[in-house]
């Protein structure tokens, strides 16, 4: 347990520290990027589907598997396509 | 052992994407290298910990991939923030469902991780339907003012306080229909959090939301012992926090003001309803005024977006500056619906880099600017802003474009901007009109301006 929490509390620095110097013009991309990254649910959502005995767990968790892939998907190519824009 | 090794860079991925993400000579490679990451962990995911059902498991990736991509590709530019906003919501979504799914599997577990799953499903709930609401906001498919209900702050006040209440009772008692119960309240807690929220605060309100559902995954992580989605759910809490702050900062406003100030400034907008006079001038008015100034900035705004006059707008700068005219674009941190949306906009329009100036630049040498140009901004222009405590924008840093030496306001109505707001810069003596399209009016500025 305590070894998640160190985790979690390191992760928290880290994530400060990266986007702590992030100019203006960037702050739609990156904000779409950060919202795909958390797409990562899917892998969760994978995790607990494929372990699932009851219908009840099995339908959440395919509910959720097809949610969590739109996020991911959606998510890298919405900012890719943003980004696109910036190429000189 | 090979599992946590993957998950390991995969995380690592993550953390060079945001870190990428945040210059604009890496940003791209910043993208690439999350989506490198996260296809890493989604096959390690599959190919571990799938026990059985593998096949439904990939008949719903192909459903979320064949809903998710289209929708990325086909969205306009101009739509982007309400996009960002529908994909966090999903994510939230899927984190709660996540944990309940979780709960009936595994029912009984320790104090820590019950206390995980409420987390989950709360904020993971809240994240969901605040997001749902901010999307109806800016597709306009609901007003993007302040919403106030008769008691919305103790309606809210309520459902916090028993959202707090449901969370210790499920972890006493572990239990489904409870847990169903915190989901629809909080629910309902998203709703009443965004709906006072207006104009130009929504994408502070989606970067915050998206900052949730960073907390909800990370918080799923712990209920699933999972340390990839503690990682990566943390890295988005943390850096979306700083994000929402950054952003809040632009626009020289606190947090807490922008998340309860409508609360506090009730429907002040409603004012007299006198006639005013405005000077409306043609387009060979402006083009003269334009033609023979030394100094030009153009204050691009959402509507220019909405009417595609970016390369509209970009001709007729070009023509401008062969007749040796000196312009700028005053880009406001705000511009269009997100903070750097009108970056975004103006660089699909091949608007060089140099030209693009922020409010620091601007301001300080406003008063020997021939021409402002203000093309679909209202808002970021606005002097009440800067002048009157009472307005609804007060404390936003603006353009002082009524300090330059005259203004060019091109409008498609009287109608006020986004947040609802009147425009004192609209009456003033110095500011010119010119009514119409967006795109219609540059277009014809621009020949008139050749006839020169």
């Amino acid at each position: 347990m305590i070894d998640l929490l160190t985790i979690f509390v390191l992760a928290v620095f880290v994530g400060f520290e990266v986007v702590s110097k992030v100019s203006t013009i960037l702050h739609t991309p990156l904000m779409s990027g950060a919202n795909a990254i958390h797409g990562v649910i899917l892998v969760g959502a994978i995790l607990i589907t494929g372990s699932a005995e009851s219908t009840l767990e099995l339908v959440l968790g395919l509910v959720a598997v097809f949610l969590a892939t739109v996020n991911v998907v959606g998510g890298f190519v919405v900012t890719d396509r943003m980004l696109e824009m910036f190429k000189r | 052992m090979t599992v946590q090794l993957m998950y390991l860079v995969a995380s690592v991925c993550f953390v060079l994407a945001l870190k990428g993400l945040s210059s604009p000579k890496y940003a791209r490679y910043g993208n690439f290298i999350g989506a490198f990451g996260m296809l890493v962990a989604v096959v390690t995911a599959y190919l571990h910990g799938v026990v059985h059902n593998g096949l439904w498991i990939l008949i719903a990736i192909a459903l979320g991939v064949v809903v998710g991509i289209p929708a990325a590709r086909s969205v306009k530019m101009t739509a982007i923030p309400q996009m960002v906003a529908l994909f966090n919501g999903v994510g939230g979504a899927a984190a709660a469902l996540v944990a309940l799914a979780e709960f009936f599997a595994v029912p009984d577990t320790t104090v820590m991780f019950r206390l995980a799953t409420v987390l989950t499903v709360l904020i993971g709930s809240v994240s969901f339907s605040g997001s749902v609401v901010t999307f109806l906001k800016l597709q306009e498919l609901m007003t993007t003012r302040p919403v106030l209900l008769p008691a919305g702050q103790q309606l809210a006040i309520a459902a916090g306080v028993s959202s707090v209440a449901l969370c210790a009772l499920t972890m006493a008692v572990p239990n489904g229909f409870l847990l169903w119960l915190l989901a629809v309240v909080g629910l309902a807690l998203g709703v009443l959090f965004v709906l006072p929220v207006g104009g130009a605060d929504v994408p502070i309100a989606i970067s915050l939301l998206n900052a949730f559902t960073g907390l909800a995954v990370a918080a799923s992580g712990y209920v699933l012992a999972n340390t990839l989605l503690i990682v990566a759910g943390t890295l988005v809490g943390a850096s979306g926090t700083i994000l929402t702050r950054l952003m809040a900062q632009a626009m020289g406003r606190s947090l807490a003001n922008i998340l309860f100030g409508a609360f506090k400034a009730t429907a002040v907008v409603a004012q007299g309803e006198e006639q005013r006079t405005v000077k409306s001038g043609t387009v060979e008015d402006v083009a003269i005024l334009l033609g023979y100034a030394n100094n030009v900035v153009v204050v691009p705004g959402y509507g220019l977006a909405v009417a595609q006059a970016q390369h509209a707008v970009r001709e007729l700068v070009s023509q401008l500056e062969r007749r040796g005219v000196a312009v700028s674009y005053g880009i406001h941190p705000v511009a269009g619906r997100m903070p750097g949306h009108m970056n975004v906009l103006l660089a699909e329009a091949d608007v060089p880099y140099e030209q693009l100036k922020e409010l620091d630049d601007v301001n300080p040498g406003i008063t020997s600017v021939d021409v402002a140009v203000v093309v679909g901004a209202n808002d970021v222009v606005n002097p009440g802003a800067r002048d009157e405590p009472a307005s609804p924008i007060y404390g936003m840093p603006i353009f002082d474009v009524d300090r330059a030496k005259s203004v060019v306001f091109m409008k498609r109505s009287m109608r006020p901007g986004f947040a609802g707001v009147d425009n004192e810069l609209l009456y003033n003596p110095k500011t010119t009109l010119l009514f119409g399209d967006a795109k219609d009016s540059l277009t014809k500025l621009l020949a008139a301006v050749k006839q020169l």
